[in-house]
């Protein structure tokens, strides 16, 4: 029978007008809570401070003080640049480092290797972030893993420091995004008919043009969507520039930490943490727009 | 079984926006009868069987069981269960779970619980099934646990909402038999929905043809297949020829009617008037090899076999006969026509009262 | 397919190595029996779990106290933190799965929200809005509101308001896969609607409330930026650690990450566990 029918039925049996209301208001009155005192309100709270200029001692006015100090303090707008462009430059290299192994999971992997490998790449995600960037510190730094086997297999002659440089820094936040970019790309490659493939080795297509006509335009909503969230937490990490980074190569988070906490700088903090968001968020509605993706299709598909 | 019945409605309407999926219905089911609504999908059965349950309230109009109104009842305090489409057992329960689970809303439980689980069961023929899940089930055990969920509460009316819809057609054949079995051996009055004419007429004593939130043709099945009184009842209600054209006038005997295809036969009518539509079903046609022999018939009208559709007992021609448009014929396997050809010249006859025309 | 190339095969294995060293190194070194986490292997030792601190200077983490009362913070966050994520989220999917409202399409967008917000700034937000209230309660009824101020109750907020919309997606995807006719059917045999939630809906969501009361369990635990931001005085385990880290890593950290690692598995497990018998 009609669907409509059903629901509109479905509604009478859990209604009795009043009763009906009071149901709702009870249902709804947490979800109005929670989004208006922990999301919504307090965003507006940074945003009003962050429109607050200290210009005496406990004295306040409305303007842009905070924002133009952003801009003319080079210090804050490099690191805002450097963020931005570090987190475009991870995302890229997680998603080159990642595809293979998302094809293999997903098209090579055969019985039952392909749920272990699909689960053994969940496995360290279960760990604390802090746990992996300690790993991370005890492997690269000039007593660490690496450096002591670098030197026992002859190839370097002194401790090798590789902690606390952009490389390290990179390295430990692709580490931290793979995840999340291997998930929705093999979801993805997984509903590619092998007969497509086939058919494009069969139509006389090299492995090239196979990749780049079949394959890659078949898992773009998984490339898009994984691309999307690698991007947000990597622009929004905290743990992996501070324990991995170098000294003079802040993280914008850090920047937005410091002004809170040990400056006790609200107003500044505040503003940063809207270019923050903004910078999230830009960049995200461009990735959208660019590949034509919606977002909460996107962010479900993760 | 006493005077009043058990299910009364008394110009039951249900609204939805503007559209009335139900209209101004009336009917009674007495004590222990198998009353079906036949129709197809949309036709405001389903509402109706919902409103009877309580999940749905009229727009107006009253529901009474044995005389009491319901409206004010709420489905679960009314002395009706409900069997439906996709049986909807419970799967995180037993068999025995599921039968007991109206029972402890009754209050019913212990000892007396766990006898009348295993008496229905006995009664359905799954007994020592109480402890399975009923994941483990097949279709038609699924089915008798449905239908014994409700038994047991020992309601005054149970509804069947196409529940033998999802089983394959010789699961289905036989559960028909077996739901009528279980009808009368209850002697439980049951109100099954279907689009299925062949199920309404198998297991009901009296159906109702629904169509467009009204109620057709209340009737027994043989009522229905001989007399039907509407022209929708009439094409829904068994197979037919159906053929348009205009009525001639009433003549002794019947009424002369015009085909859009030019020929021109004797049927019976009511409320004649110049667009109507005339039904004729396959078995009704007489064929023989020559016109003669179908002398008795005032229509009877030479023809040849266009095809033979052999389909055992059930076997068909279509006919090709100037004036017609190709019609159907049941051929009797049994007769001397039964190897006929494609091909072969072939008489067809049949009487003005088989012939049914209604107003198009 | 046809097989993968020896090379690309390889690739997938430098891939797993990658993958798994920083936690075999982390693992590794918390039985190493050398006051400091670094090669080279001086001898197994589960001295930094239980030694004394005889022979190191610094007690195993199971004897530190200090450890111990990180640990137990976190507890005393990650306890109500899971009660209200299930709780709420089941409420949160009854709203959206099951009742129509003006504006419901824009509040089931809304919920996505603190999963795209950096952590960092749910929690200065939550910190900037909270202090505003606390200043202007405290002005007007003139006393303290301290649980307003950094410290565990805004650390249980903090979390909550995103891992609420986790706990929400994984209920409510369930529920709406449930049958309603399981529900008239029960309702129809006489039940109470009461009975009707308890005897048939939340059973049928019960796998995947579990499982979200377990991902709120680990996620609180293993929570850090915003949690980093709103902490008072009571440090949860992940915090504490962090300051041990900055002060120079000492072998009882891996001993420490060993057993988080060991609880986290064990949860995932659980998890994994659950929604494979929700499967059937």
């Amino acid at each position: 029978m009609a669907n409509p029918k059903i629901m509109a039925s479905a509604r009478t049996l859990t209604s009795e007008g009043l009763g009906e209301r009071l149901g709702l208001f009870l249902l709804i009155t947490p979800a109005i809570l929670w989004l208006g005192l922990l999301v919504i309100l307090p965003h507006v709270e940074i945003g009003i401070l962050s429109l607050s200029q200290r210009i005496a001692a406990r004295v306040y006015t409305i303007g842009f003080g905070n924002y133009f100090e952003f801009l003319s303090e080079p210090i804050y707008w490099h690191t805002f640049a450097r963020t931005a462009l570090l987190s475009i430059l991870v995302t890229a290299i997680t998603l080159v480092i990642s595809f293979p192994v998302a094809l293999y999971i997903a098209k090579f992997a055969v019985g039952k290797s392909k749920p272990i490998l699909f689960l053994m790449c969940l496995i360290p995600f279960w760990a604390s972030e802090l746990v992996r960037t300690l790993g991370w510190m005890m492997l690269l730094r000039e007593a660490g893993v690496v450096s002591f086997l670098l030197q026992w297999a002859g190839i370097a002659g002194k401790p090798v420091e590789m902690l606390y440089s952009d490389g390290s820094l990179v390295l430990g936040l692709v580490y931290g995004g793979m995840l999340f970019m291997i998930v929705p790309l093999t979801n993805a490659l997984e509903s590619l008919e092998n007969a497509q493939i086939e058919a494009g080795y069969d139509l006389g297509g090299t492995n090239f043009t196979v990749l780049r006509k079949i394959i890659i335009p078949h898992a773009m909503p998984g490339i898009v969507a994984g691309a999307i969230i690698v991007f947000m937490l990597t622009v929004g990490n905290f743990v992996t520039p501070v324990m991995l980074g170098g000294k003079n190569g802040l993280w914008f988070t850090e920047q937005i930490y410091s002004q809170f906490i040990t400056r006790f700088n609200w107003p500044q903090g505040s503003a940063f943490g809207f270019m923050l968001l903004l910078l999230s968020t830009g960049i995200v509605w461009l990735g959208l727009r660019l590949t034509g993706q919606g977002f909460s299709e996107t962010l479900r598909r993760t | 079984m006493s005077d009043i019945a058990d299910l009364s409605l008394i110009a039951v309407t249900k609204r939805f926006g503007g559209i009335a999926a139900v209209d101004a219905v009336d009917f009674e089911v007495a004590q222990g009868e198998f009353f079906s609504i036949l129709g197809p999908s949309g036709c405001g059965k389903t509402t109706l069987m919902r409103m009877i349950a309580g999940f749905e309230s009229p727009t107006s109009g009253d529901i009474r069981i044995r005389g009491v109104s319901m409206l004010a009842v709420p489905a679960n305090k009314r002395p009706v269960n409900m069997v439906f489409q996709s049986l909807a057992l419970f799967p995180m329960m037993s068999v025995g779970e599921n039968i007991g689970y109206g029972l402890a809303c009754a209050g019913v439980s212990g000892p007396e619980a766990a006898e009348r689980i295993a008496r229905i069961l006995d009664r359905v023929g799954l007994s020592g099934f109480g402890p399975r899940a009923v994941t483990q089930l097949s279709g038609g055990q699924r089915q008798r646990v449905a239908i014994a969920r409700c038994l047991v509460l020992e309601p005054t009316l149970v509804l069947l909402d196409e529940p033998l819809g999802a089983l394959d057609l010789k699961l289905r054949e036989h559960m028909k038999i077996e739901l009528k079995q279980l009808q009368s051996a209850f002697n439980t009055t049951f109100m099954y929905i279907t689009h299925d004419q062949s199920e309404a007429l198998v297991m009901s004593d009296r159906v109702a043809v629904m169509n467009k939130g009204r109620f057709e043709q209340v009737g027994t099945p043989r009522e229905l297949y001989h007399n039907p009184k509407t022209s929708f009842v009439a094409g829904f209600v068994g197979d037919a020829n159906i053929w348009s054209g205009s009525a001639a006038g009433a003549i002794a005997g019947g009424t002369r009617l015009k085909l859009a295809t030019g020929a021109e036969v004797t049927g019976m009518g009511t409320g004649i008037d110049d667009g109507v539509r005339a039904y004729l079903r396959p078995e009704a046609i007489a064929l023989a090899g020559s016109l003669d022999e179908l002398s008795a018939l005032p229509n009877r009208f030479p023809g040849t076999v266009s095809t033979v559709l052999f389909d055992g007992a059930a076997s068909t021609l279509v006919i090709d006969a100037a004036g017609f448009p190709p019609l159907r014929a049941t051929l009797p396997q049994a007769g001397p026509l039964a190897g006929i050809e494609a091909g072969a010249a072939v008489a067809f006859g049949f009487t003005p009262e088989a012939l049914k025309i209604f107003p198009a | 397919m046809g097989k993968a190339s020896l090379s690309f095969r390889l690739y997938v294995l430098a891939f797993y190595l990658f993958l798994f060293a920083p936690l075999v190194v982390v693992a590794l070194f918390a039985f190493n029996a050398s006051p400091f986490p670094a090669p080279p292997w001086k001898g197994f030792t589960l001295e930094w779990f239980t030694g004394t601190g005889a022979m190191f200077g610094k007690p195993g983490i199971l004897r530190d106290p200090a450890m111990l009362t990180a640990f137990g913070n976190s507890l005393k966050i990650a306890l109500p933190v899971t009660f209200l994520a299930i709780v709420l989220g089941t409420m949160n999917a009854f709203l959206l799965e099951r009742r129509e409202f003006p504006g419901k399409a824009l509040l089931s967008i809304m919920m996505l929200w603190p999963l795209v917000i950096p952590g960092v700034i749910l929690g200065i937000s939550i910190l900037a809005f909270s202090s505003r209230i606390a200043n202007s309660l405290e002005a007007w009824l003139n006393m303290d509101l301290d649980f307003l101020r950094p410290g565990l109750f805004l650390v249980i907020l903090g979390q909550l308001s995103f891992i609420l919309t986790i706990s929400t997606l994984i209920i409510g995807a369930r529920l709406k896969k449930f049958d309603r006719s399981l529900e008239e059917a029960a309702y129809d045999l006489g039940a109470s609607r009461l009975r009707v939630l308890l005897t048939i809906t939340l059973p049928f969501l019960k796998p995947a409330i579990v499982g979200a009361g377990l991902v709120a369990l680990l996620m609180s635990f293993e929570n850090f930026n915003t949690t980093l931001i709103l902490v008072g005085s009571d440090a949860p385990l992940p915090i504490y650690m962090y300051g041990q880290m900055r002060e120079g890593a000492t072998p009882a950290l891996n001993a420490a990450s060993f057993v988080m690692m060991l609880g986290a598995g064990l949860l995932a497990t659980l998890v994994a566990l659950v929604s494979s018998r929700k499967a059937e």
